[in-house]
């Protein structure tokens, strides 16, 4: 099977997913990365070392910024000369939307967001968690080429072989009036990206029942709510930080103020599956665990024996985690030296 | 400003969805609009306030989904267009997309379509940038801010990094996610308002295109392996004692 993979990057740092797709790709056969950008010619490199025997390259200062119609319009220019058998893309934001756009352009369908790929001849059978992860599906698709977004940390990423090399082709940026301009970003300086952490600490509402914290003075009911639930947070990033992990959270600990939206896992915030995820306070909302249940060890902090969070959990703690975090902090930081 | 909403129901996120004899069911949770539509609602109506004009929810459905309509219109929604067809089952996401970018041509002189970033049952997320690719507009995803200014119109975009901040030209197409803002309570008045409107149904010859070409199947549904496991649970005599046994657990899972 001939297999083009997106490699996804922001200003030339690619997301990890990028690589694991084209570890997907090796498996079945020939891989050509396609790396679009300005200045990205390292990334074409990289994309060698993680397996790529082409890479196509778009190097214009047109392609300096992500823009949806731009690059889907550079995509769409080289498949008509060239139609690949399959198109892999990393589920991120700009994959996604790369695949959707690439679907309309080439007239087949996306399956998208896959965590498992089975492949008989050229059939192709994918699964997929949908609801938010309480149920799989399983999806083929009719029509060519084929269009897959594969999930970050569903598939493994290849070993990078330094100085590994291949075929490179420079390839033109699409020409035209694409009329979104790019202003700047803001970047969210949250730490470790969820999709993509090894390891995530998740707080939830629990974490803001600290008796022991007095809040200051002249705030109302509703303030000094959100000042215990922030309070308790900087005990879930102490931790976080203490094992390099990326900072989770609840619905209902988002919906009080206590931390933004960008924090929140599950079904209406992000789905997971880090090799180990630590609820701190969080009971285990349905939609919650739909969203972290394929961590590897899922380790549960709580007051509540009864808390649903716990029939997931691989090591719990039943007790007061205004004790246990600051003291699970300290100890981990010793056993690694810090 | 003409503003144009499509919306999905969906089971309630609050659900148990299960699969029993091939078939998805969500005991006696009832069918809500897809939570991410309220963001939808929520930006559209505040076009609309700052800018004037009118919001016109969509969605496609049987005639079930006339309540998801019903919702919309109680937030604030000035009319609503229900699609039904028997051609109009087990569609995909480009198909979907073929129907809706019909519709809003057919509704016509559109400024602003808005969309929630995923529907919660499927959550493919492909639609609106699909909607957008088949319309030749700007898909203006995962939206936090929105402001409209003459005829073009300034947006931060979630992606993983942070925030993209793009300029554009209207007429566009915008998906939502929850940090525009919490959506608002349909009013007293905007429900006994919504229970007034006439909905129109149309048909696919309404719309006036044949029915769509779906290439996705989903030959099997199937409840995820359980996770029940047997919980380790760490005692000790005091915090400092329990957090040593854990950390020592959670490091042997992991090499740091």
């Amino acid at each position: 099977m001939n297999t083009w993979v997106y490699v996804d990057h922001f200003k030339g740092n690619a997301l990890p997913s990028s690589w694991e797709a084209i570890g997907v790709g090796k498996s079945l056969g020939q891989v050509t990365a396609l790396v679009f950008g300005s200045s990205v010619e390292t990334l074409a490199t990289t994309a060698f070392e993680h397996g790529a025997d082409e890479v196509l390259l778009a190097e214009d200062a047109s392609l300096e910024d992500y823009r949806a119609e731009a690059f889907a319009t550079t995509l769409e220019n080289l498949a008509s000369k060239q139609m690949p058998d399959l198109l892999l893309f990393p589920t991120t934001t700009r994959g996604r939307e790369l695949a959707a756009m690439a679907a309309i352009d080439l007239k087949t369908g996306v399956m998208v967001d896959v965590t498992a790929l089975e492949v008989v001849g050229d059939k192709v059978t994918i699964t997929r968690p949908i609801y938010g992860g309480k149920l799989l599906t399983r999806e083929t698709c009719s029509s060519k080429p084929l269009i897959i977004t594969l999930r970050g940390r569903a598939f493994p990423k290849p070993m990078q072989q330094a100085g590994r090399s291949g075929k490179l082709t420079r390839v033109a940026a699409a020409t035209g009036d694409f009329p979104t301009r790019v202003e700047g970003y803001t970047t969210s300086g949250s730490g470790v990206s969820l999709a993509d952490a090894g390891m995530i600490v998740s707080g939830g509402r629990g974490v803001s029942n600290n008796p022991a914290f007095t809040p200051p003075p002249g705030l109302d009911e509703k303030q000094v709510e959100v000042w215990r639930g922030q309070q308790g947070f900087v005990l879930v990033r102490d931790l976080a930080s203490a094992l390099g992990a990326a900072v989770g959270a609840s619905r209902a600990a988002v919906d009080a103020g206590y931390i933004p939206y960008v924090h929140q896992v599950g079904q209406t915030g992000k789905v997971v599956s880090p090799d180990v995820y630590i609820a701190v306070g969080i009971s285990g909302a349905i939609q919650h665990l739909a969203g972290m249940r394929t961590s590897k060890v899922i380790v549960a902090i709580n007051k509540d024996p009864e808390a649903p969070i716990f029939r997931l959990a691989r090591f719990g703690v039943v007790g007061d985690l205004f004790q246990i975090i600051p003291a699970l902090t300290t100890a981990l930081k010793k056993k690694m030296g810090k | 400003m003409k503003i144009v909403v499509c919306v999905k129901q969906v089971p309630d996120s609050t659900a148990k969805v299960v699969v029993e004899q091939g078939r998805i069911i969500w005991g006696d949770a009832p069918l809500v609009i897809n939570p991410w539509d309220e963001y939808a609602m929520e930006a559209a109506l505040q076009q609309r306030e700052a800018l004037s004009g009118t919001v016109t929810a969509v969605t496609i459905g049987d005639e079930s989904a006339r309540e998801t309509l019903r919702r919309a219109l109680a937030m604030g929604a000035d009319d609503a267009i229900l699609i039904s067809d028997p051609g109009l089952v087990n569609l995909d996401t480009q198909a979907t997309a073929q129907v809706l970018a019909a519709v809003i041509r057919k509704i016509g002189a559109v400024d602003m379509a808005f969309f929630g970033r995923q529907a919660i049952d499927g959550d493919a997320g492909l639609v609106p940038a699909q909607t957008a690719r088949l319309l030749g507009w700007p898909a203006l995803t995962l939206a936090s801010v929105i402001k409209v200014e003459g005829g073009s119109v300034h947006v931060e975009r979630g992606i993983e990094e942070g925030r993209q901040i793009v300029t554009a030209k209207l007429p566009a197409v915008f998906s939502m996610t929850k940090d525009f803002g919490e959506p608002r309570y349909p009013s007293f008045m905007g429900i006994r308002k919504a229970s007034r409107v006439e909905i129109p149904a149309w048909s696919l010859a309404g719309v006036g295109i044949a029915a769509p070409v779906s290439v996705i199947t989903w030959p099997e549904i199937i409840n995820p392996p359980s996770r029940e496991i047997t919980c380790e649970y760490i005692t000790g005599s005091n915090p400092d004692e329990i957090a040593e046994a854990l950390a020592a657990k959670i490091l042997a899972e992991k090499v740091l």
